[in-house]
């Protein structure tokens, strides 16, 4: 009995400790929480997905979606290199949104890339809440 | 060119039948055969797990081979702007990769293609783009435009593995060219 138990709280241990997008997203969320952010919406991250901009350095117009498209469960291609992007979903790539530095190593790059800025932790949030959403 | 062909194959297959019977033939060799790869490496491969991953997911992780130590510092000190991309990169992986490549440039290598860039390049400022370099230049001078720039599989000569099928392993030769939507490259 006393065996099972401990066999339990292991099991429920190992679980929770698995490497899972959901856990990975709410810490990330915890963190921006943190710094100051009310609340998150996955419409506003959709709006922000489709946002075009224009880009300082090649003068084109950019936007999320340009290299990630509007259906983050299927495979995409980088805009310029034509290097193929595997979906960003979760729920069909597990690997996606289950390591913090690599979130945020790419929200650096690719936030800069298209809006010339770092994105607010406001806006990583509801870009969070969006993918996380498919 | 069909004559050609026809000699490599008798040859090859003059090798093997040695090789089989008398055991000569090292693994890498035997490995070589089996991708179709001839001759030596033209660069060493990229081993680092760290540079094949940070510089390898937007393109071809190049081998440092092709290029001098001094286009790779100036091309690492400038990664918030990397040919229109950002491409930065945490602190730590910044001076580990920077390292890395230094220690492998084409000037510190001794493989043939490596050499061949070292030997082409004239100025003091070294380009930054190995397509720019003009043993580059020189070697894909034949290859008309239609070819990569307005074929959508290819796009540019900076990806080279589209065209090269062994260019992960570092091997360039020309009779191991495919180029996608084209085919085999015969000259
Ligand atoms: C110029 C092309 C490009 C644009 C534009 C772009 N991305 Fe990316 N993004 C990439 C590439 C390349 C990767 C890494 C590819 C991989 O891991 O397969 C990536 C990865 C990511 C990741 C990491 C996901 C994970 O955990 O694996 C996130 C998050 C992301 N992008 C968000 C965004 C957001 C938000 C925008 C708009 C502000 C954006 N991207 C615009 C190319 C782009
Ligand atoms: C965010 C995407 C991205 C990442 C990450 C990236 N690159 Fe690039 N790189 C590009 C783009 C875009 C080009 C221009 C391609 C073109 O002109 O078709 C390029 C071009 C290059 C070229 C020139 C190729 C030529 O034409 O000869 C070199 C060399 C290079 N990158 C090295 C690196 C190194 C080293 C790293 C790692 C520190 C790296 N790249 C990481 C996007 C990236
Ligand atoms: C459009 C397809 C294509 C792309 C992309 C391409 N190459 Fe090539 N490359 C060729 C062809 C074809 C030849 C042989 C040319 C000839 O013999 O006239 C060649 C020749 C070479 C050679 C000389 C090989 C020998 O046998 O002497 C080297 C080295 C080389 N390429 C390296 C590269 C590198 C490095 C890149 C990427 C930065 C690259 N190539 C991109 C098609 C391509």
């Amino acid at each position: 009995m006393k065996g099972l138990s401990v066999l339990a709280a292991v099991l429920i241990f190992a679980g929770g400790a698995a490497p899972s997008f959901a856990g990975v997203v709410d810490d990330l969320l915890v963190g921006y929480k943190a710094l100051g952010v009310a609340d998150f919406s996955a419409a506003r991250g959709k709006e922000m997905w489709t946002k075009e901009f224009k880009s300082a350095k090649t003068g084109k117009t950019i936007s999320c979606a340009t290299c990630h498209t509007t259906d983050l469960k299927q495979a995409s291609k980088h805009a310029e290199t034509g290097e193929a992007i595997e979906p960003l979903a979760p729920s069909v790539n597990p690997k996606r949104l289950a390591d913090p530095k690599f979130v945020e190593k790419w929200f650096g790059r690719n936030c800069k890339q298209t809006l010339g800025r770092e994105c607010t932790a406001q806006e990583k949030g509801d870009f969070l809440m969006f993918m996380r959403a498919w | 060119m069909k004559n050609r062909n026809v000699l490599w194959i008798a040859l090859l297959g003059a090798t093997l039948t040695a090789g089989l019977a008398g055991s000569a033939w090292s693994d890498d060799d035997y490995r070589k055969f089996k991708k179709g790869m001839r001759g030596g490496p033209d660069v060493a491969k990229a081993e680092n797990p760290a540079y094949v991953k940070e510089c390898g997911s937007c393109h071809f992780a190049y081998q440092p081979g092709f290029l001098p130590s001094e286009s790779w510092i100036k091309l690492m000190a400038g990664l918030a702007d990397h040919f229109g991309d950002n491409a930065e990169l945490a602190p730590e992986d910044q001076k580990s990769i920077t390292d890395y490549l230094t220690a492998n440039s084409a000037d510190k290598s001794g493989q043939k293609a490596a050499v061949k860039i070292m030997k082409s390049i004239k100025t003091s400022q070294p380009p930054l783009r190995i397509t720019q370099t003009p043993y580059f230049v020189h070697e894909h001078r034949e290859i008309p435009l239609k070819l990569y720039k307005d074929n959508p599989k290819v796009k540019s000569l900076s990806h080279c593995n589209r065209c090269h099928v062994n260019a992960g392993e570092g091997s360039f030769n020309e009779h191991e060219v495919n180029i996608p939507g084209v085919g085999r490259w015969e000259d």
